[in-house]
């Protein structure tokens, strides 16, 4: 891929700012956050883990940036993840390999979401109480899937997706850093972006451009539910193991978070993964200062709120205005829109 | 006779200045107790703004309101409804979820011992609905009942806690001819009780029907005042559209139109347009002619694809075609510029290179991305050849004037190089000097040998560009105009003409 646009730099500018903070306060409460060890050949440090832990979150605020383009939602992600899970371990339990196991999950992820996208394109139920349906009925289909019990597994093969690595790089973080690129160059080199982001701002008048709002609805829930599912399975090879009642818990609001905290707007229209992927990472490094400043674990939630409303804050458009302003009161006031003879010049050129 | 009295209320003077246009010039109104006043006027005319600055949703800036011989001065709809004023809106301004009687006693419910007591809000809600004639039970949420039902009940509350003047805009909007003529009962009632009564609405036939007189705004200014027994529906309609009806010296273009092009066979969906025949040729423009309702919108909206026909057929070039969303319509090269510009023509926050991309864009498919520089090949052409007045293409499109934004809807869908184009209120809310552009440009697509569809209500606009005008009235087709029939006076009689 060729390297970042001057306006796509622009666009990220203030998500790589917050991030560099988060990263300083890392390194304030633990000096050797950056330091990087190759060992048994693989690569160990702190640096690594953020990019480890953060693979979920990472995973699910991809399609998750998808469908808030569209002003939709999805809460079922978490759920998503249990059922993938679930589906993964009973595969492998039943004997069969890890291929089989993965497909299936995709295939489980991809039903949720072609579930989602219909009740939201086709029935027109508001997304946000149509994949909570999900979000509450999943966990119990992924109990069903379990039978209740914390399905475990020693498939290597599958395994290898969650705690594994390829050469020395821990798979998870291939998997998300693959996943997040191939979506950002299909979506941009093609026209998809800007057609998602159209029916974001206005679906009516997208419609009326002939534009199929209905399938590119499903299309974004659907690939919100193989994200979730991919993130399903490296949580469950991680712990090798799938836990209905807690895998991917409460996941679906860190992916929500990040999208917002890559400043993507939750009334849809423009978007940018790469924003919300700096988004999860955000998060993660939050949580690395919380567990690496040794502070009792009682204080982890709070702490980590009060952070992310100190980013938030930072964002929010008011403070926007108020930086905006504070530079631009200079001794000549600009006017703030030119009288239109004096745009016709530069519409000569 | 009625001019003896005191008037119910006299507005004089009204004024209203948005920026760029003054809404409202010196209106005045004058409103004697037991009438029933049609305020009429095309959309933009400034009636929703007379009402809202008599009932003080705005500030006026200039005027005097007289209700009953004292000098008021609203400052907010509360305040108005204190003084007398009640306003019952289209959209039932009630609350569905709650009962008939919390409805109608909401915020001031009986009490019994500081607590609101059920039985007595119930019975006192029944009886003051069978003074309007409605037996129905006052404990049923709203929801359970018609519109109009729900209408008479926002108007029991309207009267009953103002009871001078009662503001009617667009009562009968979503009534069926019975639930109008139960509507119509109420008013006469209330007018009997002295009430004055503003009604507004596009049905010229239930403006004879219910109203003593009407005062008729055009371009914020009134128009003229008429005692309703007196003039006819065609006089009305003359003063709405407000064209000296001068034969306008108009040289009809030579030579026919081309090949018949696309043919609409018995095309009509119930309850919003009746079945019409439609036949547009090559280098034609066809007119659609007819009063806010009429069925103009429906037609274009039919004929694109964005409503579903339940009866008829389509044919392109003679071959039947199926065109059930716009996005089937894109692809036989139809292309619509819908009435309302925001909310179905522009994507506000997309640039306006995106915007005039996005018709072709979605024809072509997402998978085959029109390259940048085609992109801005085709948006600069454009924007040339339609003189959009812009900063940058980079630029919002929403950040644009109504007239730029118009024209870039036409370039969005003229990139897509279309056979037959729909225009539907091509010119509203722009400026003049747009409003020219838009009308030649509309003539030289002709020429060019494009088939055109458009709806306007602007007359001499029609007059200007038809070819044919095809004349709507209460959503069906009454009558066609071609050649040198093709005058506003003629377009007025066909729209006003009575049907026997």
């Amino acid at each position: 891929m060729p390297g970042p646009k001057p306006s796509t730099l622009k666009r990220i500018t203030p998500q790589l700012l917050i991030l560099a903070a988060a990263l300083l306060l890392n390194v304030l409460v633990f000096p050797d956050f950056f330091h990087v060890d190759f060992r048994n050949g693989r690569l160990f440090g702190n640096l690594i883990d953020v990019l480890n832990r953060g693979a979920p979150v990472a995973l699910l605020c991809i399609g998750m940036t998808l469908v808030i383009a569209t002003k939709g939602i999805d809460l079922s992600v978490g759920a998503v993840m249990a059922i993938a899970g679930a589906t993964a371990a009973s595969v492998v339990v039943e004997g069969h390999g890890w291929g089989t196991a993965l497909i299936a999950a995709l295939a489980t992820g991809a039903l949720c979401g072609l579930w989602n996208g219909i009740l939201v394109a086709v029935l027109r139920i508001q997304p946000i109480v149509a994949t909570l349906v999900l979000m509450v009925a999943g966990r119990g289909v992924a109990q069903l899937i379990t039978e209740g019990k914390i399905l475990t597994f020693s498939n290597e093969g599958l395994i290898h997706l969650g705690a594994g690595t390829v050469l020395g790089v821990p798979t998870p973080i291939l998997i998300w850093m693959a996943l997040g690129a191939t979506v950002i160059f299909v979506v941009r080199k093609s026209a998809l972006g800007m057609l998602i982001e159209a029916i974001g701002i206005n679906e009516r008048s997208s419609r009326l451009a002939g534009i199929n709002s209905r399938v590119l609805l499903i299309c974004v829930y659907l690939v919100s539910g193989l994200c979730a599912a991919l993130a399903g399975v490296i949580v469950a090879a991680d712990i090798k193991g799938a836990d209905a009642n807690n895998a991917g818990l409460w996941l679906e609001l860190d992916a929500i978070l990040a999208v917002v905290i890559g400043g993507n707007s939750l009334l849809g229209g423009r978007f940018s993964i790469l924003a919300s992927l700096l988004g999860a990472m955000i998060i993660q490094s939050v949580n690395s200062v919380i567990l690496l400043s040794g502070m009792p674990p009682e204080f982890n939630l709070v702490i980590k709120a009060v952070l992310i409303l100190a980013i938030l804050v930072i964002q929010s458009p008011r403070i926007g205005n108020l930086v905006y302003m504070l530079r631009a009161s200079g001794p000549q006031p600009q006017p703030d829109t030119p009288p239109i003879h004096a745009n016709r010049k530069e519409e000569a050129k | 006779m009625q001019d003896q009295m005191r008037p119910m209320l006299h507005a004089r003077g009204i004024s209203k200045f948005f920026p760029g246009t003054i809404a409202l010039d010196e209106v005045e109104l004058c409103l004697h107790p037991g009438e029933v006043h049609a305020l009429l006027g095309e959309n933009g005319a400034g009636k929703s703004t007379l009402i809202k600055c008599l009932t003080g949703a705005y500030r006026r800036d200039g005027g005097t309101i007289e209700l009953d011989g004292q000098e008021v001065d609203p400052q907010s709809t509360a305040d108005s409804q204190r003084l007398g004023i009640g306003t019952v809106y289209q959209e039932v301004n009630l609350l569905p979820n709650l009962t008939v009687a919390e409805n109608l006693f909401l915020g001031r419910q009986p009490r019994r011992a500081g607590l609101v007591s059920r039985r007595k809000m119930n019975a006192q809600a029944g009886e003051l609905l069978r003074g309007y004639g409605l037996e129905i039970d006052p404990a049923e949420p709203l929801t359970a009942y018609s519109v109009a039902i729900q209408q008479v009940v926002a108007i029991a509350r309207a009267v009953e806690m103002s009871g001078k003047v009662l503001i009617l805009d667009e009562p009968t909007a979503s009534l069926d001819r019975d639930e109008v003529q139960l509507l119509f009962s109420v008013i006469r009632q209330l007018k009997d009780r002295g009430l004055a009564i503003v009604f507004i609405t596009h049905f010229l036939d239930q403006v004879f029907d219910i109203s003593d007189r009407a005062t008729v705004l055009r371009n914020g200014q009134v128009v003229g005042t008429r005692v309703l027994s007196q003039v006819s529906q065609k006089d009305v309609v003359t003063l709405m559209l407000g064209r000296q009806l001068e034969a306008r010296v108009h040289e009809r273009r030579a030579g026919a139109a081309g090949k018949p092009l696309v043919e609409f066979r018995g095309l009509g969906k119930r309850g919003s347009i009746a079945p019409f025949d439609l036949t547009v040729h090559e280098g034609e423009v066809v007119g659609l002619a007819g009063l806010l309702g009429s069925g103009r919108t429906e037609t274009a909206n039919l004929v694109f694809g964005v409503d579903q026909a339940d009866s008829g057929s389509i044919h392109l070039r003679g071959k039947e075609i199926s065109v059930s969303n716009p996005r089937e319509a894109v692809t036989h090269r139809f292309a619509l510029c819908p009435e309302d510009r925001k909310t179905e023509g522009i994507v506000g926050d997309l640039s306006v290179r995106e915007n005039i991309a996005i018709a072709l864009q979605a024809r072509q498919g997402w998978m085959r991305p029109i390259p940048k520089a085609r992109i801005n090949e085709i948006a600069e052409n454009y924007v040339r050849a339609l003189d959009i007045r812009l900063a940058s293409l980079d630029m919002p499109i929403r950040l644009l004037s109504g007239g730029n934004q118009q024209k870039a809807l036409l370039a969005r869908w003229l990139a897509t190089n279309p056979d037959f184009l729909i225009l539907d209120e091509p010119t509203r809310g722009i400026d003049v000097g747009a409003h020219a552009e838009i009308i030649a440009l509309i003539e030289q697509l002709r020429a060019d040998g494009m088939a055109l569809l458009v709806a306007s209500s602007e007359l001499e606009e029609l007059v200007a560009y038809s070819t044919r005008v095809v004349v709507l009235r209460d959503r069906r087709q009454v009558g066609e105009l071609t050649g040198d029939r093709i005058t506003p006076d003629n377009i007025v009689h066909a729209i006003a003409e009575e049907t026997a």
